[in-house]
């Protein structure tokens, strides 16, 4: 696809795509690590979009190189119209960045930081209030504390408020919610949501495959390939096999036999239970035959249940086919 | 799967620093060749309990004992006689997958023909031979967790603590770290283990779930689930993590 880039910053800036990505590529060491490999994607003005894939997937260096700090090998991008290389003060200028490492200044206080950030985006604190006051409240408490002095839950806080406080067309995070536990992420995927109705373009990048249903498109993104791009639902649509949920009184024992059971069956444990992947969907009764062929094993209290898939069972099918 | 043999007891077990509980009166009982799943929202005290159960850090008050030794009196016995690996530092990213092995096992006593045979036999189990020469730095992220895992293990400890061992690892990779953990376990290591996925939550035999220093609930998951009426792991830890006080 052939793309005016630079010239139609302007113009091109009442198109319905936030950010698109064509082609980009990027390697480390001399071309000896493939960072980010050829990747294509589009970002809707007002979406939430998740960048869901492991650590190395090339998450981080798509964030790098979409808020100009790290140049592409080739490909073009555009974020809000802008060329991400020509037009890279704009973009500056007009995104908000929370990179996956704590990136504010340690011994500045909270107050000083969130000042800092307004000032050097030519704003104030009072002007903007209204899109960090519900995060702010939880940390204005200790709002005389040195940032290098918070917990890791008021630091992301913070980082957060920091990075909104200039009302970015478009917020970037990277990693919000790694190393966070299940309750805190639940409560930050809610902030996400607030300021989505809010109207800000979200991309968020993230490792626990639970979250990307929370977003409204997503890439599944593994060794700097995007395996798909589509809404959750869409992609768990597109399950190709039926799955079947299976449990038993010996767990481990099941986990060793049920690769005996038919060569053509993938089958992995999935929280209590272990999911069975019938590659041929077509040929039903696999339901019966697994009961007579765990029966015939000699397990106990047997259960097979026909499910949709979850995202992670879908990425795993990618991983694995 | 497990003998009965107890191989951790905590009672009581505290550690303040300063007015901070950290750690609050803790009891517990771990036994040989258990998977025991202990989570906690972050800065419920997993890590300062931790630190304490191998040997690094002196309690407050309390007792335990970890591998048949007393925590206050013998802490170096129990460093021999455990494993460990987090997400944050297992290897040395600038020495080579053997070099890794070679200097953990040494560290961990092994002589040199115990190392040289045990060594061999690790690259080939986890199918490293190409890169057995190849810095830890340059390996994905994945074989890298696994292979800290075999080290970690190497000596045969009665204890392996794993602290967030499969974070940012992709489902798959995932999946084969828990076969490695299922085998040492039934080779009679027992495995104390922290994560944040809580389906992980459901391999472990026995679970404890800690909220502001406390241990609030302890037992098989589906114990857990039964007790708080919920159909899932998430459930539980959300039902009882989210009444937490402290600032994470």
């Amino acid at each position: 696809m052939v793309e005016h880039s630079a010239s139609g910053a302007g113009s091109s800036k009442k198109s319905l795509n936030m950010i698109a990505v064509n082609h980009i590529s990027k390697t480390y060491n001399g071309g000896a690590v493939k960072a980010v490999n050829d990747v294509s994607f589009t970002v809707d003005r007002g979406e939430l979009f998740g960048l869901i894939g492991p650590d190395g997937a090339g998450k981080s260096s798509i964030f790098r190189m979409l808020t100009t700090l790290l140049l592409p090998d080739s490909g073009t991008a555009t974020v809000n119209g802008y060329n991400i290389v020509t037009n890279y003060q704009q973009i500056r200028s007009s995104v908000g960045y929370m990179p996956g490492r704590f990136s504010l200044y340690q011994d500045l206080s909270i107050e000083e930081n969130l000042h800092f950030f307004a000032t050097l985006f030519n704003t104030t604190v009072e002007e903007n209030y209204h899109l960090i006051a519900d995060i702010y409240v939880q940390i204005a408490p200790f709002k005389k504390r040195r940032a290098g002095k918070l917990s890791g839950g008021m630091k992301q806080k913070l980082a957060l408020c920091c990075a909104l406080i200039h009302k970015p067309t478009v917020l970037f995070l990277d990693e919000p919610t790694t190393g966070v536990d299940p309750v805190s992420r639940k409560e930050f995927w809610e902030m996400l949501g607030r300021l989505k109705r809010q109207g800000i373009t979200i991309v968020v990048s993230t490792p626990y495959m639970d979250e990307a249903s929370l977003c409204d498109r997503i890439a599944l993104i593994q060794q700097g390939k995007i395996l798909s791009v589509d809404t959750p639902q869409q992609i768990i649509a597109a399950y190709p096999d039926q799955l079947y949920a299976v449990k038993a009184a010996d767990m481990l024992r099941l986990v060793q036999i049920l690769p005996t059971f038919r060569p053509s069956v993938n089958s992995y444990l999935f929280g209590e239970y272990i999911h069975v992947d019938a590659l041929d969907i077509n040929g039903d009764g696999l339901k019966d035959d697994l009961i007579r062929f765990l029966d015939a094993e000699g397990f106990k209290g047997i259960e097979v249940i026909p499910i949709s898939p979850t995202i992670e069972d879908c990425f795993i099918k990618m991983l694995t086919s | 799967m497990n003998s009965g043999e107890t191989v951790i007891k905590t009672a009581n077990l505290t550690k303040q620093f300063g007015d901070f509980v950290a750690v609050n009166q803790i009891s517990f009982e771990v036994y040989k060749g258990e998977i025991f799943g202990f989570l906690g929202a972050n800065g419920a005290g997993k890590t300062t309990a931790m630190r304490m159960l191998c040997g690094l850090s002196i309690p407050s008050s309390g007792n335990a004992t970890v591998a048949g030794f007393d925590i206050y009196r013998q802490p170096e016995q129990i460093k021999r006689q455990i494993g460990y690996m987090s997400q944050k530092f297992s290897l040395y990213e600038d020495l080579t997958v053997k070099e890794n092995i070679h200097f953990f096992g040494g560290i961990y006593g092994l002589d040199n023909q115990e190392l040289k045979t045990k060594s061999d036999a690790l690259i080939a189990q986890l199918g490293l031979q190409s890169e057995a020469k190849t810095l830890v730095r340059e390996l994905p992220l994945g074989w890298k967790q696994k292979l800290a895992f075999s080290v970690s293990v190497l000596h045969k400890p009665k204890i392996v603590f794993l602290d967030e061992p499969t974070g940012g690892v992709d489902p798959v990779t995932r999946r084969q770290f828990w076969t490695l953990i299922y085998e040492a376990a039934s080779n009679g290591i027992t495995v104390f283990v922290t994560t944040h996925y809580m389906d992980e939550a459901e391999y472990c035999n026995r679970v404890s779930i800690m909220v502001d220093g406390s241990i609030e609930a302890l037992g098989t998951p589906q114990e857990l689930k039964t007790q708080l009426n919920e159909t899932t792991m998430d459930g539980v830890f959300y039902q009882l993590a989210r009444g937490a006080k402290r600032e994470a």
